[in-house]
């Protein structure tokens, strides 16, 4: 099996206001169709790290490469490209474009990348949407559905270019036990039907126990 | 690669859910550019009207024999005084006619020439104008009145009778208007003009002329060029001025300075005779366009602070865009697009509000005493102000734009996701 997303001694500092130590020569790699979650404590460095690895943050030191290959070093709208065809993200907010119709804000990632026609832009749009039980939706404004509802979309979204990979910063953090579950199992049947490599950070230890792996981090380092 | 049309429809959406901020936006240019036309329109109608009022009414070159003491004094002439320091007391004019030497010859070699489009000879005499026991000093100008027909506006200021009722009658006059009213005269009535020198001559007043300008109509008369030369007691050849209405008006001041060296007389070119009125155009030319320049760039302001808001508000917005692929880029032209999409419809608006208030202008009744041609305002409606208008109105909104928008391309979208 190949690895999708690979760290060789990344080291990232926090310059203001004063000079922070925050990542300490992090190497790991996540392999295709993995299902991986990265714990610690707040302050552990997890959210900066799943920022660095989803190619928004560019200021570290170190090699990221994805797909086997670098990305560290590409200029900015190259790596924009590479979020937009490989790379899905959800967050802890859902973060939808509150003006644009549930569907609009799936389709829009997809629309960037223009490699497919309106009708099967739309097509594939309704499909995840379907997929994640919301196809009744699609038509309404995104700011009036409900958070779970919201979370699910952010999700058809980050899957709509079909990327290599799937990062999330806390995606359950905001919802109640039961859209919880939901979002976790939507994620296990993307790894187990579509072989999905999954990357989340996370508080919630019983969601981090059902992974395959769970990434421990601590001061800026990998404990385990 | 750019795509145009998704980022086109996002604008779009943006604008079209900030109804009021992409009304108020576009408002502020659809004013800057509606009153920029409007008052561009007015102001250089009001100038050409003006520019005619006087230019027309001047010809490209006026000769005429001027007055004047001699340069050269006689005693300078006699060698014998070179050394010495000569001084002349009390130096009177050289004694000389006021007509124009060969005055005919004159004006038959310019006919002849090409860049001429006429020449028009003119006797202009001190007169006394009576009726009854009024006397009013005043002048009396000798003109071949088809030729002024044919090559100035005089036909414009008769504002009664016609130049051919004044060719057909030998005897008849076309009366300032000033004269006529001060006298209580109308056309048809008679006159009685005395020369100078004593002589008394009736005349039929065939037509009312009127300049607009109070100082000539209060003294100043038109009569065939025979009848004021019989009046004088004057030859056929005496005339005093020259008018010439040249092809091309800027030949006007080479051409002067050739006809003085040639005929020894003094000529003077339109440009010479109206300098201070082109500095009064070209001043009021500067205000209009200081004002109208004022009212765009207050426009830009207002574009200027919606999108910085809109950017504020779109903050999320714009990291998620950038989180899920759009560079910065295609961020920064969502909102150029926006403020183009403004700038061009708030302009175009402005266009038509500012021909429509043109139009109304142009319907206001102006009439005046002193310009008998004109019974409404005078608009210009130049499609080259309007192409300026909308030309302005892209480049203030593409500058007022392009500022916030460059904001927005830097906006880093960890620091926004993780600042939640």
């Amino acid at each position: 099996m190949g690895t999708v997303l690979e760290t060789k001694t990344i080291n990232k500092h926090f310059r203001k206001p004063v000079d922070f130590h925050v990542l300490k020569d992090i190497s790991f790699n996540v392999k295709e169709g993995e299902f991986a979650s990265i714990m610690g404590k707040s302050g552990s460095g997890k959210s900066t790290l799943l920022y660095i690895l989803s190619t928004m943050d560019t200021d570290y030191e170190g090699k990221l490469f994805l797909n086997e290959e670098l990305v560290t070093g590409k200029p900015h709208k190259e790596l924009s490209q590479i979020r937009n065809r490989h790379i899905g993200f959800v967050f802890q907010f859902h973060y939808l474009l509150s003006e644009f119709s549930v569907l609009e804000n799936v389709m829009l990632p997809a629309k960037k990348l223009s490699t497919k026609s309106y009708q099967e832009i739309e097509h594939d749009a309704m499909e995840k949407l379907n997929m994640l039980n919301i196809g009744h939706l699609a038509t309404k404004r995104a700011s009036r559905v409900s958070g779970g509802e919201k979370q699910r979309v952010a999700i058809a979204r980050a899957l709509i270019n079909n990327p290599d990979i799937l990062m999330g910063d806390e995606p359950t953090g905001n919802l109640d036990s039961y859209n919880a579950e939901n979002v976790f199992q939507i994620f296990k049947r993307l790894k187990e039907e579509e072989g999905l490599s999954l990357l989340v950070v996370t508080h919630d230890l019983d969601f981090a126990k059902r992974t395959d792996r769970i990434i421990e981090m601590e001061d800026g380092t990998i404990i385990s | 690669m750019t795509n145009w049309k998704l980022i086109i429809n996002i604008a779009k959406t943006h604008l079209l859910t900030k109804m009021k901020s992409t009304v108020t936006a576009s408002l502020g240019v659809t004013f800057g550019i509606g009153a920029y036309i409007t008052l561009v329109s007015f102001m250089t109608g009001l100038n050409g009207m003006l520019d005619d009022l006087i230019l027309n009414q001047t010809p490209h070159i006026h000769m005429f024999n001027e007055i004047e003491p001699s340069v050269e004094q006689p005693i300078s002439l006699y060698d014998k005084f070179d050394e010495g320091f000569n001084v002349v007391h009390s130096i009177k004019p050289k004694q000389s006619q006021l007509k124009i030497h060969n005055a005919l010859p004159i004006l038959h070699y310019l006919k002849d020439q090409e860049n001429v489009r006429g020449a028009t000879p003119q006797l202009r005499s001190q007169i006394f104008y009576l009726s009854g026991s009024i006397e009013l000093g005043g002048n009396l100008v000798g003109v071949d009145i088809m030729e002024e027909v044919r090559l100035s506006n005089i036909q414009d200021n008769i504002v009664e009778g016609s130049p051919e009722a004044l060719r057909n009658t030998d005897n008849g006059i076309l009366l300032g208007s000033g004269l006529a009213k001060k006298m209580s005269l109308h056309v048809g009535n008679r006159i009685q003009v005395s020369t100078v020198k004593g002589t008394v001559f009736p005349l039929k007043i065939v037509g009312i002329y009127q300049s607009g300008i109070a100082e000539i109509d209060n003294v100043q008369s038109f009569a065939n060029l025979k009848t004021v030369q019989r009046i004088l007691g004057e030859a056929e050849n005496y005339i005093t001025d020259i008018n010439i209405k040249l092809q091309d008006l800027s030949e006007a001041p080479a051409m002067a300075r050739q006809l003085e060296k040639q005929f020894k007389i003094k000529a003077t070119d339109i440009n010479e005779a109206n300098a201070q009125f082109e500095t009064g155009s070209n001043i009021r030319n500067i205000i209009t366009y200081a004002v109208s320049i004022t009212l765009l760039i207050v426009a830009g302001f207002g574009i200027y602070n919606i999108l910085n808001m809109l950017i504020y508000e779109k903050m999320k917005d714009i990291a998620i865009l950038k989180a899920t692929g759009f560079s910065g880029t295609d961020v920064q032209l969502i909102f150029m697009s926006q403020a183009m999409i403004i700038g061009v419809i708030g302009g175009f608006i402005g266009l038509i509000i500012g021909f429509f208030l043109s139009r109304v202008i142009d319907n206001i009744p102006f009439e005046t005493e002193a310009l008998p041609t004109i019974s409404t305002f005078p608009v210009n409606y130049n499609p080259g102000y309007y192409f300026i208008g909308i030309t302005f109105a892209l480049i203030s909104t593409f500058i007022a734009g392009y500022l916030p928008s460059n904001k927005a391309k830097k906006i880093d979208p960890v620091r926004i996701i993780r600042g939640t």
